[in-house]
């Protein structure tokens, strides 16, 4: 087998998918999250670690468009040329988090639609790109139902039917059918007793890898970051405190509070 | 405790022409123009209080009085009919408050005012129509935020409307929307053709006449200028298609109307009657015979016509 390698590619220097430059949100005089800069390279899964109140999930909310930042800037490279997503029109940013992107809420009824089946809501990121064929939508969508393993005779079914596991599966497979080059998720298995937690946890390894996903996981448990991410930042009172690779912040902790943090956790 | 005696009809109140105020008229004709400029775009208007009750029509009066001229012959049509209570009073309105001149016949009419239905003879150049329309937001039931439903016309973010042709089919195996069915106008905004049956969406599509449609509780207009593309929403392959019959009209024959279901007795009897009344009416005289024509002529409901 040859190699074929487009020479433009040769060229190209690799580059991050997503690049986090000094960004601080305030609420009034209390800090958000504040001077908080990092790369994030295609395939790679960041996770965002801390106590609640750390300002995880408001850097979140930053990242992924929802909240403006009042300082630093988030350059996203979708295409070639890098994009600041916050100097964009609101209707360039919106199309991107319909499209280039996918936000996986820690409470599924913020991400679904709860009056809509589950077929209406995997299908809905098609439609809105412009897919008018019923069939064509349908067959999609129940393939991404079955890659989540939601059986698809639960197709016709609306999400206030389903439990709370499921509600977030189907929250993935409704993010993933557009095919997003970047996934945020918020806590994606609080609430979820332990054993769905580790189907949940299965599953997402398992998709990230297939699909080269870069994804940023917000979450206050420890075992979730040292199951499915590449490099961890620890926060606290909305700094970062330490960042690394997660094996190496998890057994080697340098900072006073990422050592206190990894001694916490209960092991059974 | 005064008792206000109602004038007689030969009495004219002291009102405006039309009862409206001339700037009042403005303001509506402005936005009546900005309507027609951008096909399809709901544009605010500040609707006044009519002396009817919100619901019934004060979208479409307003629009009404503020076009109509000594010039202008005026159509009203309720759910089709031209004898309706609510066809009857708004046509006496324009009478007493505009001496207009009024007709049933859709081809006399310059000016025709409607709700549920639009004329089934084909419409001229240089007729308009008005539309009282009750909730001129397509996206309102989908989406209950004013501000984003904005958003979502102004990017032309419409999946969500097909999400709600889509849980249809799913649901109930076709598209079930039979009135006030979505339309995209000159392929840019998704509109709500007010509750016209989904029978009368082809007439809009390079409709000849101008089409007003006003919404006086929502204060809204819109407008779909001459020979305006529209478009009603479907998938490819589930297409957009309208109701039909499996009889013609009980009265007249027709069997390309839209037909009323009319219950006629308590033992399940029932017949089938075009909505557009005047239509009917005018095929009858030219010696059309429905099935129940002659029944429906004894016991006095129509008076049979003889060519």
């Amino acid at each position: 087998m040859t190699l074929h390698v487009a020479a433009a590619e040769l060229a190209l220097e690799p580059a991050p998918l997503l690049s986090v430059d000094g960004v601080s949100r305030f609420y009034g005089d209390r800090i958000g999250c504040a001077d908080v800069s990092f790369d994030l390279w295609p395939g790679e899964v960041l996770g965002i670690v801390g106590e609640s109140g750390s300002g995880k999930s408001t850097l979140l909310r930053c990242l992924a468009g929802i909240d403006k930042p009042d300082a630093g800037e988030v350059l996203f490279r979708g295409g070639t040329e890098p994009l600041d997503i916050y100097s964009v029109s609101e209707q360039e940013r919106r199309r991107l988090m319909r499209t280039a992107w996918g936000i996986v809420h820690q409470n599924p009824r913020d991400g679904l639609r709860m009056d809509v089946t589950a077929g209406g809501n995997v299908g809905e990121r098609l439609m809105d790109r412009g897919d008018r064929h019923y069939g064509q939508i349908r067959e999609r969508a129940l393939d991404w139902l079955q890659r989540v393993e939601i059986a698809g005779a639960r197709m016709d079914d609306r999400p206030r039917q389903f439990s709370g596991g499921m509600q977030q599966r189907l929250q993935i497979a409704r993010v993933l059918v557009s095919e997003p080059r970047l996934v945020f998720m918020d806590e994606p298995t609080g609430g979820l007793d332990v054993s769905v937690q580790a189907r949940l946890l299965d599953l997402l390894r398992v998709l990230v890898r297939d699909l080269g996903l870069a994804a940023i996981i917000v979450t206050h448990d420890l075992a979730v970051a040292r199951l499915l991410t590449d490099r961890l930042m620890v926060m606290k009172d909305g700094r970062v405190v330490e960042q690394g690779l997660t094996d190496q912040v998890l057994d080697d902790p340098h900072q006073a509070y990422t050592q206190l943090l990894t001694s916490a956790v209960l092991s059974v | 405790m005064t008792i206000h005696r109602m004038p007689a009809d030969d009495i004219k109140p002291a009102y405006n022409y039309a009862y409206l105020d001339e700037q009042t008229k403005r303001m509506i004709r402005r936005a009546l123009l900005k309507a027609v400029a951008v096909p399809g775009y709901q544009v605010p208007f500040g609707s006044r209080e009519m002396p009817l009750a919100r619901g019934w029509g004060t979208g479409g009066i307003q629009i009404t009085a503020a076009i109509i001229g000594p010039a202008d012959t005026l159509k009203v049509i309720d759910q089709g009919a031209d004898d309706t209570t609510n066809a009857v009073s708004i046509r006496r309105f324009f009478e007493r408050t505009a001496d207009a001149h009024t007709c049933e016949a859709t081809d006399e009419a310059t000016i025709i005012q409607t709700r549920h239905r639009i004329p089934e003879a084909p419409l001229k150049p240089g007729q308009v129509m008005v539309y009282q329309v009750p909730t001129p937001e397509p996206l309102r039931r989908l989406e209950p935020r004013e501000a984003e439903t904005r958003k979502m016309h102004a990017w032309a973010e419409y999946g969500l409307m097909q999400v709600k042709l889509y849980e249809d089919i799913a649901r109930y195996g076709e598209i079930t929307k039979t009135y006030d069915y979505p339309v995209m106008v000159n392929g840019r905004y998704v509109m709500a053709p007010s509750p016209i049956p989904k029978f009368d969406n082809p007439k809009m599509h390079m409709s000849p006449s101008l089409q007003l449609f006003g919404a006086g509780r929502e204060k809204r207009i819109y407008a779909l200028p001459p020979y305006t593309s529209v478009k009603s929403l479907d998938f490819e392959d589930h297409p957009f298609r309208i109701q039909s019959w499996t009889q013609p009209c009980g009265l007249c024959g027709a069997a390309d109307s839209y037909l009323d279901e009319v219950v006629i007795d308590d033992q399940g009897g029932r017949m089938f009657v075009c909505s557009d009344s005047h239509y009917c009416e005018t095929r009858r005289a030219e010696g059309h015979r429905g099935t129940m024509l002659g029944d429906a002529a004894a016991s006095g409901l129509v008076e049979e016509t003889t060519p």
